[in-house]
């Protein structure tokens, strides 16, 4: 037992003292402007929808797979919600059909989940092309129902969990803690979460070990659907707008998150604490480098693919030394 | 005559451990060295060292009594040394031509390529150890003794003096093992030295001229094969006494009511099978590659669809869609090739044994127990004596013998009625090999019901009560107890 726990915390150890580091720095250099409660409550927000993303995509890594398509299945569930809302704000009262709205955009996450899966179970499609063809694919979907355009007008029964706080931390990002907790206890403590990591390792062993591979693959897909459609959900009630190319960066950044947070590329290994972990990281840090105006937007892509490929490097490195150490070991 | 190779006091160490503690061979021009050992001894790592591949830490090398204080993999070549490694390192996308010419069109810096030269090239090389191959084939549609006989053409082809043949033997029937040694004489012949790596006892015996044996990457003993004996040869790989003549008879035999019966059974690959299984006894399938003995072992464990015919368990006819109903019929396979199909490599040891039986390590909430997850592969490890210091290391860092074990953990935890083994011993040592036998046998006796699908004919004297042999998807031959012998099985399955 003493064994397990303290293998855990060797990734998350790191990843906290990188948080830690770099809080200090921030403290140092941006005492004033970055140390502002104000301040954290925006980065809890903004953080909570890609955040939501990479948990999916988290998953769907550990499982030998990724997901580039759920940025483009939260603004589709987004958009879905919007417009439900839209035309039946007019004729209904109360908020059932705020409710209603809500459980379908989730639905839809879910079927859009379910079909990534399917492509990559059933017709054994890689994942990276499978979900490269499907982005588009409910990004036009989004574009037709919206005709191109954004979709505005959310009742303000619905909007009003945007700006809503539970003791004094803004709803979304209670949404996010719930979420994580929840799909840690999943990963880690059951038989499906599992699956997943065996599924990721070795599909075939998995399939000799009498795992239903296609099955276990297509609930991962269907958790990516349903997180993103969440997300897609708070960044509705946020903006009080959807539309079809919204955050169309986030995908990089939920792909540098997951590799930040410990997941192993190929499958089989990671946590889903770490990427939560990574997520505060990330947004910390991209909070910060808005704080000095002489770094304009226009790094930001680079800084981003400098980050992914710099984590990618140490992540080998710290590998190679794990693999030596147990070779001494053993 | 002189010495073709003589590498003195050679360490090799990765990490921590010591693969070579000071090994030394020395090997006379034109004869066939053997170098035997156990998985782990350091047999392969003193071939990288030799063919240039690993730098060694300490030690000399010496081809032709010329020294190589540094030896990189194009000296070796240069120096006339190859080696035909397991994999036979060929490509399996191109012709048996392309895969015969590359080298040497590489090696003489050519830009341009010209199919009638390669043709000429190919030609050239097979002609050596007259092989008769269709040279426009794709590599990857031939059998695999065919692939090892490209490797060796190619080593020729570059002038060798010295080839190092890393476990010839292991995925050829008996057949092709005669075809090989063959070619060994031929070569011999020819003044081409051979260096035999290989820990099977027969063969060792009938091909090489000396023997190195190696053991915990040391010295064990060098010496002419004429003085070696068998028993000799077990004790110095394993540095253990084994009581080789252990007799089946002596077990408890205890052979109960039919508990699976196969009736007709075909699907790709095999066709109609006919077979009793009883409680308490061990059936073995036997026969080449190919023969349709791993599809047939497929076919019972839900991974392969039959096409025609009926499974009976336990007097009821059952349809096996996948495995999880095989599981439920408590049906279980130890796969064949255990590091792809059977073990989940990186993951820890406990993981790898408690996957099938997951479902019983959960509560009705569907959470897994993790301390029930722990008590059960402490368990097994304990039971079937996998020899580990952690359970939480990753089961890639086992030896064979181990890993194979796990397997075999995995699947005896879920308790089975019948249990079918694919080739159980396969690149597990001789100690390992051993205990394995042993606890099959002890499982028998104590009424579970074993499949062993086997080409290793000794195994299955070892431990079979009765054999069916196939051949290009049919049974040709049925050999009870009695008739269970070296001779009859191998005349059965040429």
């Amino acid at each position: 037992m003493m064994a397990k726990i303290k293998k855990i915390d060797a990734n998350i150890l790191r990843l906290i003292m990188i948080l830690i580091v770099f809080l200090i720095i921030a403290c140092v250099t941006q005492p004033t402007n970055f140390m502002k409660a104000d301040n954290f409550r925006s980065m809890a927000k903004q953080m909570t929808e890609y955040g939501l993303m990479a948990l999916g995509v988290g998953v769907c890594m550990i499982s030998g797979g990724i997901d580039l398509s759920c940025v483009y299945i939260a603004n589709l569930s987004g958009i879905t919600a919007g417009l439900m809302m839209q035309s039946m704000s007019t004729t209904s009262s109360g908020s059932g059909y705020i409710l209603l709205s809500v459980l379908v955009a989730i639905l839809v996450g879910a079927a859009c989940g379910i079909f990534n899966g399917f492509l990559i179970s059933y017709l054994r499609i890689p994942a990276m092309l499978a979900t490269l063809g499907s982005y588009q694919l409910f990004m036009g979907i989004s574009i037709v129902i919206s005709n191109g355009s954004t979709v505005s007008g959310i009742p303000e029964g619905y909007t009003m969990w945007g700006t809503t706080l539970l003791a004094g931390i803004p709803f979304a990002f209670v949404v996010f803690l719930i979420c994580i907790i929840l799909l840690s206890l999943i990963m880690s403590k059951t038989r499906f979460g599992q699956k997943v990591y065996l599924v990721g390792t070795n599909a075939k062993a998995a399939k000799f070990a009498g795992i239903k591979n296609n099955s276990v693959l297509i609930r991962s897909y269907m958790i990516s659907g349903i997180l993103s459609a969440i997300a897609g959900l708070l960044s509705l009630a946020r903006i009080n707008s959807a539309k079809a190319d919204f955050g169309s960066s986030y995908t990089m950044q939920t792909i540098l998150i997951v590799v930040l947070g410990g997941v192993n590329p190929d499958g089989g290994f990671g946590s889903i604490p770490g990427i939560a972990i990574a997520v505060v990281i990330l947004q910390l840090l991209s909070s910060y480098l808005n704080m000095f105006p002489n770094i304009s937007n226009y790094y930001r892509d680079l800084i981003w693919g400098v980050a992914l490929i710099a984590v990618l490097i140490l992540n080998f490195v710290t590998n190679k030394r794990k693999q030596a150490r147990l070779a001494k070991a053993s | 005559m002189g010495n073709i190779l003589a590498v003195k006091g050679i360490k090799k160490s990765f990490g921590g451990v010591h693969a070579l503690k000071g090994v030394d061979l020395t090997i006379k021009e034109g004869e066939t060295h053997c170098l035997a050992g156990e998985n782990g001894c350091g047999k392969s790592t003193i071939i990288k060292v030799i063919s240039g591949f690993y730098q060694p830490d300490e030690g000399t090398i010496e081809i032709n009594e010329k020294g190589y204080p540094v030896m990189t993999p194009s000296e070796a070549i240069n120096a006339g040394v190859q080696v035909i490694y397991q994999d036979f390192s060929i490509f399996p996308n191109l012709t048996v031509i392309e895969n015969l010419a590359f080298n040497q069109i590489l090696a003489n810096k050519k830009k341009l390529v010209n199919k009638k030269e390669f043709r000429r090239i190919a030609e050239e090389a097979v002609k050596k150890i007259n092989f008769d191959v269709d040279l426009d084939a794709l590599v990857e549609t031939l059998p695999v003794a065919d692939k090892q006989l490209i490797a060796i053409s190619r080593a020729l082809l570059d002038n060798a003096k010295l080839i190092i043949m890393d476990e010839p033997t292991t995925a050829l029937t008996k057949k092709e093992v005669k075809r090989l040694f063959e070619i060994i004489t031929d070569l011999k012949k020819n003044g081409v030295t051979i260096l035999f790596v290989s820990h099977k006892l027969d063969e060792v015996f009938e091909i090489s001229d000396s023997i190195t044996i190696l053991r915990n990457g040391e010295n064990v003993i060098t010496c002419p094969t004429s003085e070696m004996t068998e028993e000799k040869f077990t004790y110095y790989m394993t540095g253990r006494h084994f009581d080789t003549n252990q007799n089946k008879a002596d077990m408890e035999k205890n052979i109960g009511e039919t508990i699976m019966s196969v009736k007709g059974l075909s699907a790709p690959g095999f066709e109609n099978v006919n077979f009793e299984l009883h409680k308490g006894e061990i059936l073995g399938v036997t026969g080449q590659l190919g023969s349709g003995r791993t599809e047939l072992s497929l076919a019972l464990f839900g991974l392969l669809k039959p096409t025609a015919g009926t499974i009976t368990m336990e007097g009821k006819e059952v349809k096996i869609p996948n495995v999880s109903a095989a599981e439920k019929l408590g049906i279980a396979l130890v796969p064949e090739d255990r590091l792809t199909e059977g073990l989940f490599l990186p993951q820890s040891i406990i993981k790898n044994i408690t996957v099938s039986k997951m479902d019983e390590l959960t509560s009705k909430a569907g959470i897994l127990s993790n301390k029930k997850v722990v008590e059960e592969s402490a368990k097994w490890v304990k039971d079937i004596g996998v020899a580990t210091k952690n359970h939480e290391f990753p089961v890639q860092t086992l030896s064979g013998g181990n890993q194979q074990k796990v397997v075999l953990g995995r699947w005896l935890a879920t308790n089975p009625k019948v249990l079918i083994l694919n080739g159980p011993t396969v690149g597990v040592d001789i100690g390992a090999k051993y205990d394995i036998h042993s606890l099959l046998r002890k499982l028998a006796s104590e009424g579970m019901a074993i499949i062993i699908v086997s080409d290793d004919i000794a195994e299955v004297i070892a431990t079979c009560d009765r054999a069916i042999v196939m051949q290009g998807g049919r049974v040709t031959g049925q050999l009870d107890g009695s008739e269970l012998s070296n001779d009859s099985l191998t005349s059965a399955t040429n």
